[in-house]
C-alpha cells in the first residue's frame, strides 16, 4: 500500500462533497481534485469526514492495570472510535506524578501507533489529595502535559485546588476537575432519587457534583486560572457552568456519551455494566446536558473511556467497579443523541470531539479543521450504518460496555493517523502493518 | 359425555354407604369420617349427617389435606395446599373413615394414610369412595364403594358436588368415540 | 413462583395464596409430628454473606421441617475476592445440585443478580440484601396481623384498611421497604415514622404517609405500629444527636406505650434494643407480637420454600 490516499467524494463536516488528498502526513489538498499518481483511492460517497477525533479523558490503564488494558490495546480501541488522539488520566500505577511516569506513557504511545498519547500529569502526589505532585518537572518533561487532574479522585481541599489553579498558570495549563464532594458520597451507589430508595443502594446526590463545581468557578474565578470540569452529569450542574461563563469565569466543561444517553432507570436490573462514576442521572438531565452541549455551555464530549476485567463486572453491585468503555461507541452515541436528533450538525461534532478538546489540552497537530495544510489525522464515517452493537466493535481488551445488544447508528468506516490507516474498510489493522507504515513515511520525508 | 349417577344415584349410594359403613363398626362409636380435599370434604360432611340421622348420635367429620405427602409434587405445577381439620381431640383409638370421590392409581390414597399417620394412631382406617374407576397402581382397595365404573385411562369422570359445583351428577367423558 | 426476592412484585393473589399456604403450615408446627415428607430429596442451602443466626436458624427449621437436606454456607470472612466470591460459589453450588438458595448478603441486588445471572438454576430466596429487601420478613409480619385479626378465619382473606404505622430508621430498612410494597398489596393503609434523615430524600413513589412526629401518628389510634431496630452506627453517620434524643423522640416508650388502644398491635423484626426504640413494658406486653413474629416465620418460610420448590423446575414464574 502506498503511503498517500485520494479519498473521493467525501462530505466535509460543512456539508460540501470534496475529494481528499493525504501525503507526507499532511492534508495536501482538498476540492475536486485529479488522480494523483501512486495514491490509494478510497471511496468516500456517503461517508463524512470529520478531522480525526481527540478524547480528553481516556483511562488506557497502563502501568499497572494491564489485565484492563494497556496502551497499546487502548490506542486500538480508539482508532477504532475515529480517535486520533487520546489524553491519557493519571491514576495508572505507578500514578503518572512524576515527569518520569509521563515519559514512559509517552514512550509507550509512540511504540502503540495507532493514536497520539498525551500523558495528563495528577494534580497530587498518589492522587492523594495531600501534597502537589511535580507539575512544573511535569510540564517541562518530553511529555509537555498541559493538562493536570486527579480523575477518580475529586481534589477536595480547596487550598490545595486553588494553589494547583494558580501554579499551572505558569506553563498555561489546565485543572481537570472530578467534581465530586467526598463525604456527600460516602459509599455512594447510584444517583439519589427516587429509585436509590427503593432498590436500597446508598444515593450519590446531584448537589455532591454541583457544590464542588460551584466551588471551583469561584476560585478560579478569583485566581484568574482556566478549569476544566471532568463528566458533567447533572442539569444543576449545567446551570452553575452556564453561570460561570456568563460572568467571563474561564471554565471548559465535558460531557460523556453514556450520559447523553443512559439513565438511572438502567440500574434497577443491578446490572454492574451500568456502574459509573458519576452515576447515570435522570432523564430531565440527560435532555439539559444534551441542550447544554448543543448551545456550547458544555465543551466537549469524552469518552471517560474506563475498562475494567469481567470479574469487576460479574458480580454484586457493591462489589462492583465504576466505568465503561467508551472509544468505540462514542461517535455512534453523539450520532445518536445529537445529529439524528437534529440538536447539532456534523462541524458541531468536529468541534466537541476534535477542535475543542485539543484545544483545551493545548496539543497541537489534532483537531484542525479538514482543509489543505492540516495534520492528516482523519475520521471517515458512515453515517447511514445502523446495527447492534456487539462485542466484535470493541477493540480494546476489555468488554464492559453498557450498549452491548442496543442498536446504534453510525459506524467508523477508516481512521487516518500522521496519513497512516489505522482502521480502514471498517477493521482496525495489525500493528506490524502500521508500524511498517510509519517507517516508510519517515524514510520518504526524510528523502524528501 | 354421559352422565352415570344423577342426584338421587348419588343420595342412594351415600345412604347405602352409611348403613355399611355403621354395620361393620357395630354402630358409631369412635367413627370419624376425614375427606380429602376438596370434595372429598363434601362428601365425609354429607355421609356424617347421613350416619349421624341413622345411628341418632353425632358422627364428627373434618378434613384431611394429603398435597405435602404426594409422590408426584415434583412433577406437576406447584398444588395449593388445603387445611387438615380432624374433629374433637383427634384420632388416636378412633376408627377412621377416609372419604374420597374417585379412587384411581391409589396414589392419592397413598399419601393419606402417611398424612394420617402423622396425626396420630388410628385403631382401624377404612376407605369410603363414591366412585372406584380401577387402574389401581397400590395394593389399596375401597370397603365402601358407591359405584364401580370401569373405565378407559383416556376416559375423564367428573364428579359434580353441590356444595362446590352446584349440582349433583357424576358424569363421564372422552374415550367412547 | 420461580424465586421469593421482592414483595414489590408480588401480586395479591399470590401473596394471599403464601400466606394460606402458611396456615397449612401453621397448623402442622402445632402438632406433635412437626416434619413433612414435601421436599424429600431436594437441597436447600442457606447462603449467608452476612451473620443473622436468628434468619439462618428460621430457615434452617423451616426447610427441615419440610425434609429438604439443608448445607448451611456461611461465607461471612471467607478469604475469596469480593467481588469473585457469589459467582464462584453460585457454581459451586450449582455443582453441588442445589435446589433452592437463601441467601443473605450485605448488598443490595445480590439476590437479584444471583437468580438472573444464569449461574445457577436453583430458585432464589432472598433472606435480607442490603439495605433493599427483606422479603419473608414482611410476610410473616402480614400473616401475624392477619392471625391477630381474623384469627381461624384468616384464610383467603387481605389487610384491607388495616392501619400500620412503621416507626424507626427506614433509610436503611430492608424490613420497611418489604413491609411498604406487601402491606399496599394487602389493602392496609402505613404511615412511617422517622427522623427525616432517615427517610430517603424521594419517597413520593411510595404508598405511604411519611410522619416526623411519633405523637401524631400515634395518636390516630393505629392497629399495628411497628418499631424498626436502629443501628447503633447511625449515631457516628450524623443522622440524630445520640440514643437519649432518639428514645425521647422516637422510641416507643412506657408513656407512648399506655395512651395505645388495648388493641393496638406492638411489633418488632428482632432483634430488639430495649430501651430505645422499644420501652420492655410494650415488647413484653399481651399487645406485643414479638414472639409470634419468630413463631410465625417458620411457618412463611415453609410456605415459601414449598411454593418454590415442590413443583417442577423450569415452569415460568
Ligand atoms: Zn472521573
Amino acid at each position: 500500500m502506498s503511503e498517500s490516499f485520494l479519498i473521493r467524494g467525501a462530505t466535509l463536516p460543512s456539508g460540501e462533497r470534496a475529494d481528499i488528498l493525504l501525503e507526507g502526513g499532511r492534508i495536501a489538498d482538498v476540492g475536486t481534485l485529479a488522480d494523483a499518481a501512486g495514491a490509494t483511492v478510497v471511496d468516500a460517497d456517503g461517508l463524512v469526514a470529520l478531522p480525526g477525533l481527540v478524547d480528553l479523558h481516556t483511562h488506557l490503564r497502563e502501568p499497572g492495570y494491564e489485565q484492563s488494558e494497556t496502551v497499546l490495546t487502548g490506542t486500538r480501541a480508539a482508532a477504532a472510535g475515529g480517535f486520533t488522539a487520546v489524553f491519557a488520566m493519571a491514576n495508572t500505577f505507578p500514578v503518572a506524578d512524576t515527569a518520569g511516569v509521563v515519559e514512559q506513557e509517552l514512550s509507550l504511545g509512540e511504540a502503540a501507533g495507532y493514536a497520539t498519547v498525551q500523558p495528563i500529569g495528577a494534580v497530587t502526589v498518589g492522587l492523594k489529595g495531600e501534597q502537589l505532585a511535580e507539575l512544573g518537572a511535569m510540564a517541562a518533561s518530553r511529555a509537555r502535559v498541559r493538562v493536570f487532574s486527579d480523575d477518580g479522585f475529586c481534589v477536595f481541599d480547596p487550598l490545595l485546588m486553588r494553589r494547583a489553579l494558580e501554579y499551572v498558570k505558569a506553563f498555561d495549563g489546565v485543572i481537570a476537575q472530578h467534581a465530586q464532594e467526598p463525604r456527600l458520597t460516602q459509599g455512594a451507589q447510584m444517583n439519589e432519587g427516587a429509585l436509590s430508595g427503593e432498590l436500597g443502594l446508598a444515593g450519590w446526590p446531584a448537589v455532591a457534583e454541583e457544590s464542588i463545581i460551584a466551588r471551583d468557578v469561584l476560585l478560579a474565578e478569583h485566581v484568574g486560572s482556566r478549569l476544566h470540569v471532568c463528566h458533567v452529569s447533572t442539569a444543576g450542574s449545567v446551570e452553575v457552568v452556564r453561570w460561570a461563563k456568563a460572568r467571563g469565569i474561564d471554565v471548559t466543561a465535558e460531557v460523556t456519551p453514556h450520559h447523553l444517553l443512559l439513565t438511572e432507570e438502567l440500574v434497577a436490573g443491578y446490572d454492574p455494566r451500568y456502574k459509573v462514576n458519576p452515576p447515570l442521572r435522570r432523564q430531565e438531565d440527560v435532555d439539559a446536558l444534551r441542550a447544554a452541549l448543543a448551545d456550547g455551555t458544555i465543551d466537549i464530549v469524552a469518552t471517560d473511556h474506563a475498562p475494567h476485567p469481567v470479574e469487576a463486572k460479574e458480580c454484586e453491585w457493591d462489589a462492583a467497579a465504576n466505568g465503561m468503555v467508551g472509544l468505540e461507541s462514542a461517535l455512534s452515541v453523539v450520532q445518536q443523541t445529537m445529529v439524528d436528533s437534529g440538536l447539532m450538525g456534523w462541524a458541531d461534532v468536529a468541534r466537541v470531539l476534535s477542535a475543542t478538546p485539543a484545544r483545551i489540552g493545548r496539543l497541537s497537530g489534532h483537531g484542525e479543521p479538514v482543509a489543505a495544510g492540516s495534520a492528516a489525522e482523519l475520521t471517515l464515517l458512515d453515517p447511514t450504518a445502523t446495527a447492534d452493537f456487539g462485542v466484535d466493535r470493541l477493540a480494546g481488551r476489555s468488554v464492559n460496555s453498557p450498549y452491548l445488544g442496543r442498536t446504534l447508528p453510525g459506524r467508523v468506516v477508516a481512521t487516518f493517523h500522521r496519513g497512516v490507516p489505522t482502521v480502514l474498510d471498517g477493521e482496525v489493522r495489525a500493528s506490524d502493518e502500521i508500524a511498517a507504515a510509519f517507517a516508510r513515511l519517515a524514510e520518504g520525508s526524510a528523502r524528501g | 359425555m354421559r352422565t352415570v349417577l344423577q342426584q338421587a344415584d348419588l343420595e342412594r349410594a351415600l345412604t347405602r354407604i352409611a348403613h355399611e359403613i355403621l354395620e361393620a363398626n357395630r354402630g358409631a362409636d369412635d367413627l370419624v369420617l376425614l375427606g380429602i380435599p376438596t370434595r372429598g370434604v363434601a362428601l365425609a360432611e354429607r355421609l356424617a349427617r347421613i350416619v349421624s340421622r341413622i345411628a341418632g348420635v353425632d358422627v364428627p367429620a373434618g378434613a384431611l389435606d394429603v398435597t405435602m405427602y404426594r409422590d408426584d409434587l415434583g412433577r406437576n405445577p406447584v398444588r395449593a395446599t388445603h387445611p387438615t381439620e380432624v374433629p374433637g381431640d383427634g384420632i388416636d383409638g378412633r376408627v377412621v373413615v377416609l372419604v374420597d370421590d374417585v379412587l384411581y392409581s391409589g396414589r392419592t390414597i397413598r399419601a393419606a394414610l402417611d398424612a394420617l399417620a402423622d396425626l396420630g394412631r388410628a385403631r382401624a382406617v377404612r376407605l369410603a369412595v363414591l366412585v372406584d374407576r380401577g387402574h389401581r397402581e397400590f395394593p389399596i382397595r375401597a370397603d365402601y364403594v358407591g359405584k364401580n365404573l370401569p373405565s378407559s385411562t383416556r376416559e375423564r369422570i367428573n364428579v359434580h358436588l353441590a356444595e362446590v359445583d352446584g349440582d349433583d351428577a357424576v358424569t363421564i367423558e372422552g374415550g367412547d368415540e | 413462583m420461580r424465586h421469593l426476592l421482592s414483595t414489590r412484585d408480588l401480586s395479591r393473589d399470590d401473596a394471599i395464596a403464601l400466606l394460606d399456604v402458611a396456615e397449612d403450615m401453621a397448623a402442622v408446627q402445632e402438632r406433635e409430628v412437626k416434619k413433612l415428607p414435601t421436599l424429600r430429596g431436594r437441597t436447600v442451602v442457606n447462603l449467608f454473606f452476612e451473620d443473622s443466626t436468628r434468619t439462618r436458624i428460621s430457615f434452617e427449621a423451616a426447610a427441615k421441617r419440610l425434609s429438604a437436606d439443608v448445607i448451611n454456607f456461611s461465607a461471612k470472612g471467607s478469604s475469596v475476592s469480593k467481588g469473585e466470591s457469589l459467582k464462584d460459589t453460585a457454581q459451586t453450588l450449582q455443582a453441588m445440585g442445589a435446589d433452592g438458595v437463601v441467601i443473605r448478603h450485605p448488598s443490595s441486588g445480590a439476590p437479584f443478580t444471583l437468580a438472573t445471572s444464569g449461574w445457577i438454576d436453583a430458585g432464589v430466596v432472598n433472606a435480607g440484601d442490603g439495605t433493599h429487601e427483606h422479603p419473608t420478613q414482611a410476610l410473616l409480619d402480614a400473616f401475624t396481623m392477619r392471625r391477630r385479626l381474623h384469627g381461624a378465619a384468616s384464610r383467603g382473606r387481605d389487610l384491607d384498611g388495616v392501619r400500620v404505622v412503621v416507626v424507626g430508621d427506614i433509610l436503611h430498612s430492608r424490613v420497611a421497604r418489604s413491609n411498604v410494597w406487601l402491606l399496599e398489596t394487602l389493602g392496609a393503609e402505613v404511615t412511617l415514622v422517622a427522623p427525616p434523615t432517615l427517610v430517603p430524600v424521594d419517597v413520593s413513589g411510595w404508598p405511604a404517609v411519611i410522619e416526623y412526629d411519633l405523637d401524631r401518628a400515634l395518636a390516630a389510634g393505629p392497629d399495628v405500629v411497628m418499631m424498626l431496630r436502629i443501628q447503633a452506627e447511625r449515631m457516628q453517620g450524623a443522622f440524630f444527636p445520640n440514643s437519649r434524643e432518639y428514645a425521647r423522640t422516637w422510641g416507643l416508650d412506657d408513656h407512648r406505650f399506655a395512651q395505645l388502644p388495648e388493641t393496638t398491635m406492638v411489633m418488632h423484626p428482632g432483634p430488639m434494643n430495649r430501651g430505645l426504640e422499644i420501652a420492655a413494658r410494650a415488647a413484653d406486653s399481651m399487645q406485643s407480637t414479638v414472639r409470634e413474629q419468630v413463631a410465625n416465620g417458620v411457618s412463611v418460610r415453609m410456605a415459601a420454600l414449598y411454593l418454590l420448590l415442590s413443583g417442577e423446575r423450569g415452569e415460568t414464574p
